[in-house]
């Protein structure tokens, strides 16, 4: 799908996200750090990327793993990625009276 | 819209919310993805340990999604209480909201009110609340 260098890597998409794809639950794209990954989306589905991370950080409301395993506690964005990793985004389930949005 | 729900599962859901307060309740229904009725019970751990603040832990929450997958179910009610305020929507809880298909239930336990009185359900998609009828069926 793309011509970027990096392994293609698979990537879930969450029901919020899927207007972005089309509608398709399974994506592909490359990259070598889960920052290039996120940028290629983006690159093939406009829009997508800003969803996920803004100003090079991954947004509060969305949960990224890679392996089963959240990239928070892994590296966060310049975690390395190799081809077969398995990549899921989904939303963070979380909330409450505070109205500071704290987290 | 209109949440149809089973007074068995509405008792469930303020029995979790009365245990934790004042700490925030947390939790999920699942239902068959083919018709969406709300009818497994899955209480989770608010991994904020807050009384205005709830998230689900990371690692169970990927565990949740991957169990309604494997089941062909689907996430069909997301609900929290809320422990010294309404059961509306809070700011943050719009900022959050991520399931666009998902009845947002909302609980409050907070106590000057009639214990139990405050059970609400809501569509929050894009930023925008919309208020639904709660339909309770059965004893």
């Amino acid at each position: 799908m793309s011509s970027e260098s990096g392994a293609v890597i698979e990537v879930r998409i969450p029901t919020i996200l899927r207007p972005y794809t089309g509608g398709a639950k399974v994506v592909s794209a490359n990259g070598t750090t889960l920052r290039e990954l996120i940028a290629d989306l983006g690159a093939h589905f406009n829009g997508l990327d800003e969803r996920i991370m803004t100003d090079g950080t991954l947004l509060k409301f969305i949960n990224v793993y890679v392996n089963d395993e959240d990239v928070r506690f892994l590296g966060g964005l310049d975690l390395a990625l190799n081809a077969g990793d398995k990549v899921t985004i989904l939303p963070a389930v979380a909330g409450g009276a505070n109205n500071c949005g704290a987290i | 819209m209109v949440l149809r729900i089973s007074a068995d599962l509405v008792a469930a859901l303020w029995e979790h919310s009365e245990r934790e307060h004042p700490i925030e309740a947390c939790g999920v229904i699942a239902g068959p993805a083919a018709d969406l009725t709300p009818t497994r019970h899955i209480p989770m751990e608010n991994s904020a340990y807050s009384p205005t603040f709830y998230e689900f832990e990371s690692k169970a929450l990927l565990g949740l999604y991957q169990e309604l997958d494997d089941l062909d179910e689907a996430l069909v009610v997301i609900y929290h209480s809320h422990t010294s305020t309404e059961a509306y929507p809070s700011r943050t809880d719009i900022a959050y909201a991520g399931e666009p298909g998902a009845h947002y239930v909302l609980l409050s336990t907070r106590e000057e009110i009639a214990p139990r009185s405050e059970f609400r359900s809501f569509r929050i998609v894009n930023g925008v609340v919309t208020e639904e009828l709660v339909e309770i069926v059965g004893d």
